[in-house]
Formats: C-alpha cells, structure tokens, sequence
C-alpha cells in the first residue's frame, strides 16, 4: 500500500456538494438557487434568487441546462447552486397549473432578468392577461405606453425569462394568427388549450 | 478576446467536491471531514464573485480546505477528545481500515501534516503546496521528504520519492 489518496464512498461527495448547496441556498450564501422542473411541457430549469423566481428555461429549446445556467451566472451573478427545494413553491404552483387546479401565479417574482424600460413594461402588462384571455402585440405595445412599436412588443415577449408564469403564450399576432412563441409554438398552443382560451387559429 | 468568466459555483463545486472530500478525509479523517467539507465551499462561495476568474480555482478551493482543517486541529488541540467518541470516532474510521496511513499522517508534526496531505492527498505541486502555507517551495520539499522518513520508519511500503 502507498500514500494514496483516500477512497470515498460511491456518491460521498455527490452528498455532501447536495447537503452544502442546500444550505448554502438556506443561508442565503448562494445569491441564485436553482433545480429542474419536469412538466408536460418537457423539462424546465427554474432559477430563483432571494426576491423570487428570475428565470424560468426550457431546457431543450434555450440551448440545455448548461447554456442556461452560463446565462443567468452571466446576466446576474456566479454565486449559483442548485438547491431544489428553494424552487419548492414554483414546483407545487406549476404541477397545480397543469393539473387545472390553478389559474394564477402568486409566488414571488425577480423581474431583473426583464431589461429596463419599454421591455419590463411590456413582460408587466402581459402579466396582467387573466387566465383563459388572449391579448395582441398591438395591444400590449399600447398598454406599454407605444402603441405601434408592436414588433417591439414581440421581441420584449420572446425574450421573456419567465415563460408560463409571464404568460406570453397569452399574445396573439392582431390578425387572429398564434404569433410566435420562446418555446416553440406547439407549446403555446398546449399551453392556451389548457387554459381552454384557444380561438380559432 | 473572450474574457474568461468564472464558472457558475455549481459546476466549480461538482467539479471539485471528489477532490475536496478526499483531502479532508485524508488531513482530518472521516468524523470531521463532513463539517470541513461544507464549511470549505461556503467559504469559497462567499468569496467567489470576487474572484479572478483567471484563478487556479482547484488550487484555491484547496487551500481553503487545508484552513479548515487547520482550524479543525487547532479546535482538538484546544478540546481533546473525551473517551466515548474516541470509541465513535474509531468506529467511524472503520471502512479505511487498519492500513489507513493517513491517521499516522495526522499524527505527524503539523507542517509535514500539511504537507504530505496536499502532495499525496489533493495532488498540488510543491509550488502550490508553498503558496497555500506561505513557505518557500524548498521548506514544503523539506517537510515532506521529513514526512515520508518517520512513516517509512513505520510503514515499509509508502513511496520513497516526494
């Protein structure tokens, strides 16, 4: 026998980077907790920091959980652990949303990832939609205080970190027609048949 | 230029969590390694945002470790150990058993301690070992080779070269 280093038990770190991460997130060390969420949607990766949720990602459509998590490290700080009982309130409120047992959001919302200005008024106003309404890019680009920067609109809406909970899906192109959608629009459509606000597009 | 960015802290920490936990269960054995794991990435956390991001985050992270560990023998030192948990403790240590070196390692002087569990333990080099201890890179050789001589006296199968 040498002077090698100590065997660990399978997975004896794993459990111990999990209880720290936990606690760094308790204690607040960690200034952003996140986890993954699985969802008829597919999975999604939710990150929270000490005044609510700030982002919420689908993971196979924003480039995996990696690109997500280089993004909000990037935009908002590195001090970073998944901690996912920190996301507990999310996950009960979402598994309830679609489940049909939930028509409104009430956990506590981050909106530092939404820009300033033109863009957070836009994510704000969308915010207010009521379950099963649909509203147009016109018309939450007035409510924003300028009604014809609608494409304006549009790009505020597809960059909205907080997809389901910030209901995009929500906003419909004036015509009639679905718009677009962050998360592809088989899952806008999902998303406004649940709600059973559907119109006929 | 791409700037270097840290990465965020949980991929820092599962990248080094195996390294961290063998070091502290080498330094100061299984029954304190738990609390000087958590204690090392909480402090390494709090820090973090103002890190370098050109940092050698492995070599850092380490010598964060090997202060808690530290403090962790100066804490025995102060508060020896009363008789039942030495029973606890040995029952803890159990999966190494009888053939764990490094609990002959914990009882050497403390700079050769130091040492030879972050040569043999964490595999830093003896210019990273010199920078954490903040002793010139011949004194930790010195340590070490000290080291290995006393646990050669003891053992006949640990490596002779350091």
């Amino acid at each position: 026998m040498s002077l090698s280093p100590p065997d660990l038990r399978p997975g004896e770190a794993a459990a111990l980077a999990a209880r720290t991460a936990a606690r760094a997130a308790d204690e607040g060390v960690a200034e952003i907790a996140y986890t993954r969420v699985d969802s008829p949607l597919g999975a999604l990766v939710a990150f929270a920091t000490a005044r609510g949720v700030a982002r919420i990602g689908y993971e196979l459509e924003d480039g995996g959980l990696d690109d997500i998590l280089d993004d909000v490290a990037l935009r908002l700080s590195p001090a970073i652990v998944e901690a996912p009982r920190r996301l507990d309130p999310l996950r009960r409120e979402l598994d309830e949303y679609f489940e049909g047992r939930r028509r409104d959001f009430e956990i506590d919302v981050d909106w530092a990832l939404t820009g300033g200005g033109f863009r957070r008024r836009v994510l704000q106003e969308c915010a207010r939609i009521p379950f099963g309404a649909t509203s147009t890019y016109r018309e939450i680009a007035g409510a924003a205080g300028s009604p014809k920067a609608f494409r304006a609109a549009g790009n505020a809406l597809g960059s909205n970190p907080l997809p389901i909970v910030v209901p995009c899906h929500r906003v419909l192109a004036s015509g009639g027609g679905l718009g677009g959608y962050t998360g592809g629009l088989e899952r806008k459509r999902t998303l406004l048949t649940i709600e059973g606000g559907m119109l006929a597009v | 230029m791409t700037r270097v960015r840290l990465p965020p802290f949980q991929r820092f920490l599962d990248a080094h969590h195996d390294d961290v936990a063998r070091f502290l269960v080498a330094s100061v054995g299984r029954h304190d390694a738990d609390d000087a794991f958590q204690e090392t990435f909480l402090a390494a956390l709090r820090a973090y945002p103002r890190l370098r991001p050109d940092s050698n985050l492995r070599a850092w992270v380490l010598t964060i470790a090997h202060r808690k560990a530290l403090d962790v023998h100066r804490a025995r030192r102060r508060n020896p150990v009363p008789v039942a948990q030495v029973a606890e403790r040995a029952a803890a240590a159990a999966p190494d058993g009888p053939a764990d070196h490094w609990e002959r390692v914990r009882a050497l002087p403390a700079r050769q301690r130091e040492v030879l569990t972050l040569r043999y333990a964490a595999d830093l080099t003896h210019a990273e070992i010199a920078r954490a201890l903040g002793c010139s890179e011949q004194a930790a050789r010195r340590a070490a080779a000290d080291g290995l001589k006393t646990l050669r006296k003891e053992l006949s199968d640990v490596p002779v070269t350091a």
